[in-house]
């Protein structure tokens, strides 16, 4: 029977559940000197001096290095932006962010660090903080004066919109949207240990989603050969984009280390990960749309501002792929966007779960809701009247990207049946009649998404040992995704050997040099088809070993149960016996091409009082369709997961500066994460619709759940209040939110 | 993050806590379950040169009626509140209040004294024994003294407890079978209050709706004189000097106050 | 200042600085890493242990405040990977779990929820685990897990258990 598609518990739990996991602040090197940095407490300053003397005399410090002894030289740390917007390891002359390290202090004991660290004194001279989006656009204050903007980057701003787009609509919505910044906020913080080697290699233990662009980042800016650096992920406590690449910090411990001669450890609190890690979305969005009263949508416009923080690094690419996705779902002949990206005196902006593409499902799943409310139709009529329908795939969109396949109005259509949309409809309208304090709201998204983008291919390796246990290799290296198992039952379908004998190994650059990481929902679609192919290689590679054994054809011989096996004979050999005389095993590299679109649905049902405003998730219903399921148990945790994130945008999170560009969520105090008492169960429906573009069929599920959970809570929350005169609430909508709506919506 | 450096000491009776105290009151917090003091010490908001723990002091930890009153040791966890038979008959909505502080992991270390003593506008703890008309037992070098909740607390984590006193007890009154209800408005189940209202025997207490916990003496004094309940809670927030922070304006915890001194009223049955 | 403290089973007498946090003694002075720490603000629950049957989060008691007390820490909860207590192996067979991090603290405060309540609701279990956050899971998982060591099936379990408006409560 195949193992494929079956509801496989994780081989990992085990360790995970008896000695817990082996993340890189557990990884304790002898004689290793802790890492405590000074960082700045204002958003914006010019540094007039920086005096360590009195703590470089604290109990059990060793060394105390500021800005001026790196000599590392300062790096632009994204894709995009002005070559002048370049961020150094320790400032040096400017601070740009509250959090942004100022001076590093190494010391015997993790508790000397931060007695030290406060005998550090800083004398910093204010420069006015830039916060807002539009302030910074008007370059009024410059971050980096050599760039002579704070624009990063501008997408599709070389010319202007069309001001006829929206000629011959009879309805014409438009309504300003914050898709409000959000903290990452992975479980385990940021962590880094570096030792040097007698041999002049460094090895880097780290908490990253992609050990191998790690180490060529960290290689850069260290200004060594890759060669040199040995990049090792032990087990990563989530990451959710921001572990996307090395952080400066990294670099810093790896040149602390040089320095000192000593291994470096340094982990990271909780009040410092809410400042210095890269946080996401941040976005200001005008979206416009237009159509007839009969409910057909001719043009769709949006306008992004989005903000990159104060050193740009991928967050402020991502707005690319928001314009990518624009259209979504729906046919609709006029499309137009363009995205301005801002420099902010705040955190910088990188990935978070969805990266881009939430952005811009929020935005036209907002747009579609008010377009239904302008004309008074029904939003899942509204939907099913402009999605693209099955038979135009593949489909080449208004974004410029061609959706491999889908079957949007089914995907809704199983969430409405699933809901019982009709009866919560009817449920609404009697409390509407009856004016009950406590509302009913009911929220649709139906989306679609990119994953696998980016980085289209992957290597693996899968070797069996004389014994017949397994050895599999992978680039793709999880943190919670279940790669473990799911790559062994990858294999283990091909070769016939039992999971519990498979061992997949990931994260460490010496064992596997070449990969991308576990991101963009990539896994499966590029690393796990390549271990796919290699296992069914492998197979060929025993049958023609076990054809001289044997003294059969190839042809005649079949694998059984972890043997090759002549045909309707006894004869069998096992393939770790294959393995005895020369290495079985095999490597295969796969390169999708493309990138594949998952599709689904998901409404929500929220109930507000409308007396204090605050909204609960009753119920959730969702069709995240990403083609053949090899893992249920595991593709449903992450279908949980994602919607969770989504609940947590619509409803509970926003990182908040003060007009100072001081952080005011800065701890889990004041970061609004749920805990399990703010979540209902999930009801997940299953749909599954192949790509063409791997012989598995498969697209991406991790950033699914986020993607449609997010506006469909939201359009729940709008949708409730309503009928009180409210026609918009922006993310996350809280209790004060919602009562200020509504009364302004029945002032 | 940690705390810095202390001293630290174990007294092994209230009188050599009290004594402690005397010497070196000044520079000293008292330690209970630490789930107040902890935090702001990590995070260096707080940096007492020496911690007296009196957390294992058994003679602080009793729950016992006393006439028309029951007396609490300072000492007694929110979880035992939550646990007491007694409690649940003669004043039910202490253990009722004290299901709703923090989380499972902080009421298994926190105590009734702590919390009083700690002053924080935004705990439930203060309002409900404020609204009970509750009492504190503090020891110090000069004796013991009862003060009434009602003039106890002076300012945001403030109290008339002198340095070298210790709050030793609580007693709140035996309210049987009178009508209380609290109700707690949050965003997270896990946050501080907003805003929340105790009411127990037409009295309403008051969580974060100034710098100290307080008394909807309006509301209060308008039940006594026969209002209706919608009458008297439109003037719960009468009095109030409510803070304004990201979770609410200064206008929206007034308006939470009157909804939820209305809904406790409704829920008490006056 | 001395201490004795017994862990797992294992008593020992060891002289600490009063300021040592009791998630850092397992950590670090006995090695015992599955201990978390996630947050300063005692809001993240992934340090949670048993102090003498209880759960209580490690990185908000002093070590000197442990002095004579019995811990369990996860290390401490199972017998062997191939013997895994029924809160673990029901965590295992749920996927109550991802990037294991929270989970640790989450076990430990799930074994605490039933010590307490043997048979709690979804509900119970949801406010039971509110001081323990989880990014991966979405709890849904976690729930169905601590439901299941109950005895409880959780496929049986009532349709759905929304959050309530208010904490309130009364007579």
């Amino acid at each position: 029977m195949s193992i494929m598609g079956t509801r496989v518990v994780r081989t990992e739990d085990p360790a995970f559940l008896t000695r817990g996991g082996t993340y890189t602040a557990d990884i304790a090197l002898p004689g290793a000197l802790h890492l405590t940095l000074v960082r700045s407490p204002v958003a914006h300053a010019r540094i007039a001096s920086v005096d360590v003397a009195e703590a470089r005399s604290a109990p059990g410090v060793v060394d105390v290095v500021t800005g001026t002894d790196v000599d590392l030289e300062p790096v632009r740390m994204g894709p995009v932006g002005h070559a002048a917007m370049v961020r150094p390891f320790l400032a040096t002359d400017r601070v740009r962010f509250v959090g942004e390290p100022v001076a590093a202090v190494l010391t015997e004991q993790a508790y000397e660090g931060p007695d030290a660290a406060e005998l550090v004194i800083v004398d910093y001279y204010p420069l006015p903080a830039v916060v807002d989006l539009q302030a910074a656009a008007r370059d009024e204050v410059l971050l980096f004066d050599e760039a002579g903007t704070n624009t990063v980057v501008g997408f599709g701003l070389e010319k202007p919109f069309d001001e006829h787009l929206f000629d011959g609509c009879d309805a014409v919505v438009t309504a300003e949207i914050v898709n409000q910044r959000l903290a990452a906020a992975p479980l385990e913080t940021r962590a880094a240990t570096a030792q040097w080697g007698d041999d002049g290699r460094l090895t880097l233990w780290c908490s990253t989603q992609n050990a191998q662009a790690t180490r060529a980042e960290v290689a850069g800016w260290l200004g060594i050969e890759t060669a040199r650096l040995r990049v090792i992920t032990p087990d990563v406590g989530g990451g959710f984009g921001a572990k996307i690449g090395a952080d400066p910090e990294f670099a810093l411990v790896g040149w602390l280390a040089q320095r000192t001669g000593r291994a470096v450890r340094w982990s990271e609190s909780r009040s410092e990960n809410m400042t210095g890690m890269l946080q996401g979305r941040a976005q200001r969005q005008t979206v416009t749309i237009g159509g007839t009263r009969d409910g057909r949508v001719l043009a769709y416009r949006l306008d992004i501002l989005a903000d990159a923080g104060a050193y740009p690094r991928l967050g402020a690419f991502l707005p690319y792929f928001t314009r990518s996705m624009a259209p979504a779902v729906y046919d609709i002949a006029r499309v137009e966007s363009r995205a301005r990206v801002v420099a902010t005196t705040t955190t910088s902006i990188g990935a978070y779960r969805g990266a881009g593409r939430p952005e811009a499902t929020a935005a036209i799943e907002r747009a579609m809701d008010m377009f239904a409310t302008e004309i008074a139709a029904d939003p899942a009529e509204v939907r099913k009247r402009n999605l693209i329908p099955p038979d135009a795939f593949p489909f080449r969109t208004k974004g410029r990207v061609t959706y491999d396949s889908g079957e949007y109005a089914k995907a809704l259509d199983l969430v409405l049946d699933a809901a019982g949309y009709a009866g919560l409809r009817a449920e609404q309208a009697a409390r509407r009649e009856r004016g009950d304090a406590v509302q009913l709201g009911i929220g649709l998204a139906t989306f679609v998404e990119i994953t696998g983008g980016g980085a289209f291919a992957e290597d693996a390796s899968v070797e069996v040992h004389p014994g017949g246990t397994v050895t599999v290799l992978t680039g793709t290296s999880p943190h919670g995704q279940g790669h473990a198992t799911a790559w062994a039952m990858l294999a283990s379908e091909h070769l016939g050997i039992p999971i519990e004998m498979i061992t997949v190994r990931h994260g460490d650059t010496d064992l596997v040099p070449r990969g991308a990481g576990t991101m963009g929902s990539r896994s499966l679609q590029t690393g796990g088809v390549a271990v796919d192919q290699a296992a069914a290689e492998l197979v060929e590679l025993a049958k023609q070993r076990a054809a001289d054994v044997l003294e059969a054809a190839v042809g005649d011989l079949e694998l059984v149960g972890g043997a090759v096996r002549v045909r309707g004979t006894d004869a069998s050999v096992a393939l770790g016996r294959l393995a005895e005389t020369e290495r079985l095993r095999t490597e295969a590299t796969f390169d999708s091409g493309a990138p594949t679109f998952p599709f689904g649905a998901h409404l929500a049902v929220v109930e507000v009082d409308v007396e204090s405003g605050k909204a609960v998730v009753n119920k959730i219903v969702t069709v995240d369709d990403a083609g053949p399921v090899l893992n249920p148990l595991i593709a449903e945790g992450q279908r949980h997961g994602g919607i969770a994130q989504g609940i947590a945008q619509a409803l509970f999170e926003e990182v908040v500066f003060d007009p100072d560009g001081n952080p005011l969520t800065a701890s889990f105090a004041d970061y609004g994460v749920p805990s399990a008492a703010e979540l209902p169960s999930f009801t997940l429906l299953d749909m599954a619709t192949p790509t063409h573009l791997n012989p598995l069929g498969v697209k991406g599920i991790g950033e699914a759940g986020t993607i449609g959970a997010t506006p469909a809570v939201q359009n729940a929350v709008v949708d409730a209040v309503a009928h009180l005169g409210v026609r918009h609430i922006d993310m996350p909508a809280t209790p004060l939110r919602v009562w200020e709506a509504i009364r302004a919506g029945s002032s | 993050m940690i705390p810095v450096a202390f001293d630290y000491v174990r007294p092994e009776s209230v009188d050599a806590a009290v004594a402690l105290l005397g010497e070196r009151g000044e520079d000293a917090s008292v330690l209970a379950g630490g789930h107040s003091l902890l935090p702001l010490m990590k995070l260096r908001f707080a940096a007492p040169e020496l911690l007296i723990d009196i957390g294992r002091l058994e003679e602080l930890q009793y729950l016992r009626l006393d006439g028309d009153e029951i007396a609490i040791g300072a000492g007694t966890r929110h979880t035992t509140l939550e646990a007491s038979e007694l409690l649940d008959t003669e004043c039910p909505l202490l253990p009722a209040v004290a299901r709703t502080v923090g989380d499972p992991q902080v009421r298994h270390r926190g105590t009734l004294g702590g919390s009083l003593a700690h002053a924080d506008p935004a705990s439930d703890l203060p309002a409900a024994v404020l609204a009970l008309d509750g009492t504190v037992v503090l020891r110090g070098p000069r004796g013991a003294r009862r003060v009434p909740l009602t003039g106890f607390y002076t300012g945001v984590f403030s109290s008339v407890k002198e340095p070298d006193e210790l709050l030793v007890e609580v007693r709140v009154p035996r309210t049987g079978a009178a009508g209380w209800a609290y109700e707690k408005f949050t965003r997270r189940a896990n946050d501080w209050a907003i805003v929340a209202v105790a009411v127990v025997d037409g009295w309403v207490g008051l969580v974060n709706m100034g710098p100290t916990p307080l008394r909807a003496s309006a509301t209060e004094a308008a039940l006594a004189g026969g209002a209706s309940i919608e009458e008297a809670a439109a003037l719960a927030d009468e009095g109030t000097d409510p803070p304004a922070d990201s979770a609410g304006s200064t206008e929206y915890r007034r308006h939470l106050a009157r909804l939820l001194t209305r809904r406790a009223l409704t829920t008490a049955g006056r | 200042m001395k201490v004795h403290i017994t862990v797992n089973g294992v008593p020992a007498d060891t002289d600490v600085e009063p300021r040592l946090l009791l998630v850092h003694y397992l950590r670090d002075t006995l090695g015992l890493t599955a201990t978390n720490v996630g947050c300063d603000t005692s809001s993240c629950g992934a340090c949670t242990v048993l102090v003498d049957g209880e759960s209580v989060k490690s990185c908000t008691v002093l070590t000197v405040q442990a002095d004579g007390t019995d811990i369990t820490t996860l290390e401490g909860l199972s017998p062997s990977p191939d013997e895994l207590h029924p809160m673990a192996a029901a965590f295992r067979q749920e996927h109550g779990l991802q990037c294991g991090f929270c989970t640790p603290g989450m076990v430990m405060a799930a074994v605490g929820l039933l010590e307490e309540h043997p048979r709690p609701t979804e509900r119970e279990v949801r406010e039971g685990l509110k001081g323990n956050l989880c990014r991966c899971t979405g709890y849904h998982n976690i729930v169905r897990a601590v439901l299941r060591a109950s005895g409880q099936d959780p496929d049986a379990a009532p349709d759905l258990v929304a959050p309530g408006f208010s904490t309130g409560s009364g007579t």
